[in-house]
């Protein structure tokens, strides 16, 4: 690639995240609501945890803090996560519903790169918000952080984001394959994410077919190694093989999501799917 | 490189949609074609502005999609500037820009946000962006007040406007422009038409127009092709076609050619 195409490549790759950055700051009201929704979301987890107390289960060797840190980690990751494969499944249906697919799609762009700055900006922006939850929580429940490693949680979370990329992609493919349902087939995969990931509750408690489908699982290995800095106090060292995992998912995951695109692309232009109308 | 900036050779494309017979159980859907092109062979040498007069569903859009890279013919070949567009996409898009009949942008956004991003995508930058655009713009006739205004609150008029301008930032080889006046004021029209007729006298472009204005047509462009069904029925400039076929409008012409009446095959006709 010359320098003038690498150069024109990071501009577009700039311009995806800058538009969607426009659209955010157009639609404000609206990111206040689901802002708000996430937080409420991830206190009625927390509060569940209290409650467990009204129940019965807190006693005996039931550690009723180390729950509730369990499971808000488990609801601030899954909020971040799902933020995520909607803003780049809904990133495709957005378009076609504007009526400016066809536009971004005969932009002299590589696919990658766009792809690329769909999925940066839905991370980046997901962080954001999941930033501003998580500190609403630590104020709210008085979280016990003390046995905490930050920075083992912060390199696994880090490490995430590269098979993210590969999921995020994959998920963008379904509104191409689909005008009509694709963007509620990317609710039905990320409900079954949510369901074999381990987000609530550990994997052991699955039958075994959905265990299997949890091993294969980015997230389930992103939520057990923060989990394990957070409540264990697991540093950057212990997280190495963590990190490893994900980064070999990663790696498999984005030329894969990639090619299904591609694939994709090729079969919507073979149907003339790309129109709004579908 | 060839001197051609758009050759195809034996271009067909078929839509194929699943639909239900009249009276058919519900479950019961047959596939069923709708020929879009049919074995197209064109020519169109570099500069000049060559116009595609046909109704609704004669194939007009279908060839502009493929000459975008949006669609890919089922047969033959189709070449921009040399390149072939479903094995070199890449390099065709650094060559052309597209007007479509509707203004796409994204609504919510202002005139210079969407812009912004057109000339990101092409390899641009804000510097330097804001400038031109209001350069442009101000030729077209829309106001710097608007340029921060959210898109939707503009008229279908200016949104065209605006939509030129954006296909002039990125300055295009090759213009496509499906039906760009469709749906506009008269006096919209007429403003978008003068542009047209300013910007080919002042670049070194191809303009390829699709319409249904016949006046349109006769006055802007220097070849017209009349389509129908997805085939090409006569070929040259607009006084040829009347003095082939013995009209005084190209209507005549194209009367002659079907035996339709222009007005009524476009009721007539599902869009393509």
């Amino acid at each position: 690639m010359s320098v003038g195409t690498r150069h024109s490549e990071v501009n577009a790759l700039f311009g995806f995240a800058e538009r969607q950055f426009y659209v955010y700051k157009r639609y404000w009201v609206w990111e206040l609501v689901w802002l708000f929704y996430s937080i409420v979301s991830v206190l009625s987890i927390g509060f569940l945890a209290s409650g467990l107390t009204t129940l019965g289960v807190g006693s005996g060797s039931f550690d009723l803090r180390k729950a509730q840190l369990y499971l808000l980690v488990g609801a601030l990751l899954w909020g971040y996560l799902s933020l995520v494969f909607m803003e780049a499944a809904y990133q495709i249906a957005w378009e076609r519903w504007e009526g400016t697919i066809e536009y971004t799609f005969m932009a002299p762009v590589r696919r990658i790169t766009h792809l690329m700055g769909i999925s940066i900006f839905a991370i980046g922006y997901g962080l954001a918000r999941t930033f501003i939850v998580l500190v609403v929580a630590i104020a709210l429940f008085n979280l016990d952080l003390s046995h905490a490693n930050v920075l083992g949680a912060v390199v696994v979370l880090a490490a995430s984001i590269v098979p993210l990329i590969g999921l995020a992609i994959l998920t963008s493919v379904l509104p191409l394959l689909s005008p009509q349902k694709g963007e509620q087939m990317s609710f039905a995969l990320q409900g079954f994410m949510l369901l074999v990931s381990g987000v609530y509750y550990p994997l052991s408690v699955l039958p075994f077919p959905l265990q299997a489908a949890g091993a294969v699982s980015p997230l389930t290995y992103a939520l057990a190694g923060i989990r394990h800095s957070l409540l264990d106090g697991s540093g950057a060292g212990d997280q190495l093989p963590t990190v490893g995992i994900l980064l070999g998912m990663g790696v498999i995951l984005i030329p894969v999501g990639i090619l299904v695109f591609t694939w994709a692309e090729r079969r919507a232009k073979r149907l003339g799917l790309l129109k709004r109308s579908g | 490189m060839s001197t051609a900036a758009i050759e195809i050779h034996g271009v067909s494309k078929t839509f194929r949609r699943r639909e239900r017979g009249a009276g058919a159980p519900w479950w019961r859907r047959q596939w069923k074609d709708k020929v879009a092109l049919h074995q197209l062979d064109l020519t169109v040498e570099a500069g000049g502005v060559t116009g595609i007069l046909g109704p609704n569903g004669s194939g007009k859009s279908t060839l502009i999609r493929i000459l975008a890279t949006l669609l890919t013919p089922d047969t033959g070949q189709a070449t921009v500037f040399g390149w072939d567009v479903a094995i070199e996409p890449l390099a065709v898009r650094r060559h052309i820009n597209r007007v479509s009949v509707e203004a796409a942008f994204f609504k919510e956004l202002s005139p210079w946000e969407n812009m912004l991003y057109a000339a990101r995508l092409y390899g641009g930058g804000a510097a330097g962006t804001r400038q031109r655009t209001v350069e442009i713009l101000e030729r077209l006739g829309i106001s710097r007040e608007l340029l921060n205004q959210p898109m939707k609150q503009l008229s279908r008029g200016q949104q065209q406007k605006i939509a030129i301008a954006r296909s002039f930032l990125s300055a295009p080889s090759l213009l496509l422009m499906d039906e760009p006046t469709t749906g506009l004021d008269p006096r919209s029209k007429k403003e978008v038409q003068s542009l047209l007729a300013m910007l080919r006298a002042e670049r070194e472009i191809t303009v390829l127009l699709c319409t249904h204005d016949m006046d349109e047509a006769a006055a802007l462009c220097d070849r017209v092709l009349m389509m129908d069904e997805g085939r090409v029925l006569a070929d040259g400039s607009p006084a040829e076609l009347c003095a082939r076929y013995g009209g005084a409008m190209l209507e005549d012409v194209f009367m002659r050619l079907t035996g339709k009446t222009f007005e009524r095959e476009e009721e007539e006709v599902g869009v393509t």
